[in-house]
């Protein structure tokens, strides 16, 4: 008898958990559909920047989502390490390469920019996860997650240190104009973060999927006790995560700086909220998950913000923390991620 | 290895003092204080009145106590239940708002006082300060669990996470609540200002009254206090340390998850919501841009300093955090640069404070300053087990050559 009203309760709710999701989807669709018939190319160009916030936005995402996958910690450091990355960026190609406008040299330091700054995040996270996350592996998970705080804390002191308490503006190396297609206009600057993005992601995805290092990353995440047993050195695949996470929102910092132009040392918050929302919509552990997350939000956030019938940019944090508690009431596994039961 | 332990700690437990020992020595206390700042430091030498000015103020006092108010709130979600909640400054700012609301001039459309000591000529909603408190305490309540409601069968990291984005939106509300729709919620950036004096027996309490509103807030922390140690020792407060410690044994035992988790919020929540009145009254106006994340950091640091889950310790995690943060580092750094001529902005350090003092706590003395027995357990149970691991390693390593 009780198991039946259980069933019963169970199948109500999820029908009313699907009513409010089609009621949603439906609403999303007619705003859409509206602002596309108000004004089809800034629509198009909208949703054009809001892609290329989305896969800013999934460089970041993928580090968080690769340490949770592999130890369940939430690393609050990640947006802060985005951060120092686009100030590191920064000072490299301005000031100490003293390079601010597009040339042939300005493409060369840009790469070689890259490759600093992927190496400058991951020697920090490694750092960071060697020093403290490593020892509080055991402890019960509050502990770890309140340190990820306070490295969050001092990250950003060291970011307040070096970039001062304001906005900074940089001058970019990328070529400024845009490529006309049917009177939509698309700025270079955000192709050339595509042609820089993909290829980093397609380098990971072969990393996780492809080599001996990805394998034991996915055995470590699937039971640490185990691995061990198998031979896997799990201290050395926790920390070649870390740097592979900290190398991409290096990445990350890179595009952000070179395309926005700025910096400022409270931005690794604020983006890398974001980032974790996105990390978590996708379905929190799974690659493209974060991928796909990041692009929903990067375009959502660039249809409110730029769309003429739209909340405008002032409620942008709202929507996006409202999309990921809505998201967590009624899908708590993400769009790609699969159910777990507790293991005892 | 963990049946040793819990054997060491059971015969190292006191019997629990008794609800009238630290009520009076409370009491004792907060008497001696008041004593000192009222009829001691007028009488003293004008040096050390402004020692007294530099290093203690009164209304740096008041302001520690609203955040002792607070912090004895988050102590109940953190330190009892082990629900992290990282945006509880949206409580503070729901409290803060809501004596914007009702005792100022601010709904000027509307002509209402009700035991309020302002001239009843002033437009808007003027209550009495104790029905604000109330109010504010049943709205922070209501938010508590409607946050909470669809949220806490989440894990706990992700609980952590959508109470930070709550914590993010209700403060972007207010910021930008100047024109929703033409309705002027919250009057933006510019903020609520002045907020009514308290009236006490028919006297204004004016901002300079601190002495005044230093009785009503040790009154409300040592309310917060009560309430704390009573749900602590009922049936509410062992449910709340059952889930903590493990919430799926909890549940098969028969506790129920979501109202214990819910109630745990609420009464966070009433807190949270208490602060931010008194807080209103304190700064005598209500400010959107002050609603920040550091806040919530803030008051997780006081509970975690001072001791999750203890009463005490938080209490004095947070008299010390806040003094700290108001007067005792710009103070200290003043009288280093003058001692040593250097140049050093030290409130400019309080990221680096905060961060490091986080991170140090975490990993050399988790259980804070003051540590709550059954926590200190709780924390270090896996202990042994990293002590034991090394030799392991070192035996296979040896059978391996």
């Amino acid at each position: 008898m009780a198991g039946v009203t259980y069933k019963t309760r169970q199948l109500r709710r999820r029908y009313i958990e699907r009513a409010f999701a089609t009621i949603a989807v439906v609403g999303a669709a007619f705003w859409l559909i509206a602002n596309l018939i108000k004004s089809p190319t800034q629509f198009f160009e909208v949703t054009f920047t809001g892609l290329s916030n989305g896969i800013l936005y999934a460089l970041i995402a993928l580090g968080y989502t690769l340490v949770y996958g592999i130890i369940e910690l939430i690393n609050f450091a990640h947006g802060d390490l985005f951060m120092l990355g686009g100030l590191f960026s920064a000072h490299f190609i301005t000031l100490w390469f003293g390079q601010s406008v597009p040339s042939a040299v300005g493409w060369g330091v840009l790469a070689l920019c890259l490759i600093a700054v992927m190496v400058f995040c991951a020697t920090i996270n490694v750092a960071i996860e060697r020093f403290a996350y490593r020892r509080l592996r055991r402890a019960p998970k509050l502990a770890p997650l309140i340190t990820a705080v306070g490295m969050s804390f001092i990250l950003q002191f060291v970011g307040l240190r070096w970039n001062g308490s304001g906005q900074k503006i940089w001058p970019s190396l990328l070529p400024t104009g845009n490529l006309s297609i049917f009177g939509v206009r698309l700025p270079y600057t955000t192709i050339i973060s595509f042609a820089i993005t993909i290829p980093v992601l397609l380098v990971l995805t072969y990393i996780v999927t492809r080599t001996k290092q990805g394998k034991a990353m996915r055995a470590t995440a699937q039971d640490q006790d185990a691995s061990r047993l198998m031979g896997i050195n799990v201290d050395r695949t926790i920390s070649f995560t870390f740097g592979l996470g900290g190398a991409l929102a290096g990445a990350a910092g890179l595009l952000f700086e070179q395309t926005r132009g700025l910096t400022s040392y409270n931005l690794g918050f604020q983006l890398g909220l974001i980032a974790f929302t996105a990390a978590v919509m996708g379905g929190i552990g799974n690659l493209q998950g974060a991928v796909l997350g990041a692009i929903i939000i990067g375009v959502i956030q660039g249809l409110n913000d730029g769309l003429p019938i739209g909340l405008g940019q002032q409620w942008s944090n709202t929507v996006v923390f409202s999309i990921l508690i809505l998201l967590m009431v009624f899908k708590p596994t993400g769009l790609l991620g699969k159910p777990t039961t507790e293991k005892v | 290895m963990s049946i040793i332990t819990r054997k060491k700690g059971a015969s190292k437990k006191k019997a629990p003092a008794s609800q009238r020992t630290w009520s009076i020595g409370f009491l004792t206390l907060a008497v001696a204080v008041y004593i000192f700042y009222t009829y001691i430091v007028p009488h003293t030498p004008d040096g050390f009145q402004n020692q007294i000015q530099t290093w203690f103020p009164p209304s740096a006092l008041n302001e520690a106590l609203v955040w002792v108010i607070a912090a004895l709130g988050l102590n109940i979600v953190v330190g009892y239940a082990g629900l992290l909640d990282l945006g509880f400054v949206a409580f503070w700012a729901i409290g803060g708002y809501t004596a914007g609301w009702f005792m100022s001039g601010f709904f000027y459309q509307i002509n209402l006082h009700f035991g309020s000591e302002s001239a009843k000529s002033f437009p808007g909603i003027h209550l009495s300060f104790w029905i604000v408190l109330l109010l504010g305490a049943l709205i922070c309540a209501f938010f508590g669990i409607l946050i909470g409601a669809p949220t806490l069968r989440l894990k706990s990291d992700y609980l952590a996470i959508v109470t930070l984005g709550f914590g993010e939106i209700i403060p972007q509300v207010f910021v930008n609540g100047e024109n929703i729709h033409g309705f002027n919620l919250s009057n933006g950036t510019k903020g609520i200002s002045p907020v009514d004096n308290i009236g006490l027996f028919g006297k204004r309490l004016g901002p300079f009254d601190l002495n005044y509103k230093y009785m009503i807030f040790v009154f409300m922390a040592g309310l917060m206090v009560f309430i704390s140690l009573r749900l602590r020792s009922g049936r509410l407060g062992r449910a709340w340390l059952a889930i903590r410690e493990d919430e799926l044994a909890a549940s098969m035992m028969g506790v129920p998850l979501m109202k214990t988790k819910l109630s745990a919020y609420a009464v966070g929540a009433i807190s949270g919501g208490l602060a931010g009145v008194a807080y209103a009254t304190h700064v005598n106006g209500i400010f959107a841009e002050r609603f920040q994340f550091s806040i919530s950091i803030i008051l997780l640091a006081m509970v975690v300093l001072g001791g999750m889950g203890n009463v005490w310790g938080v209490m004095v995690g947070a008299l010390l955090i806040a003094w700290v943060n108001s007067t005792g580092l710009p103070a200290l750094g003043n009288e280093i640069n003058s001692t040593f001529n250097t140049n050093i902005n030290f409130p400019s350090y309080t990221f680096l404070i905060f961060g490091g003092l986080l991170i140090l706590m975490m990993l050399f003395r988790r259980e804070g300053i003051l540590p709550e027995s059954r926590l200190k357990m709780v924390l270090h149970e896996n202990d042994d087990d990293v002590e034991n691991e090394a030799p392991h390693r070192n035996i296979s390593e040896e059978e391996a050559l």
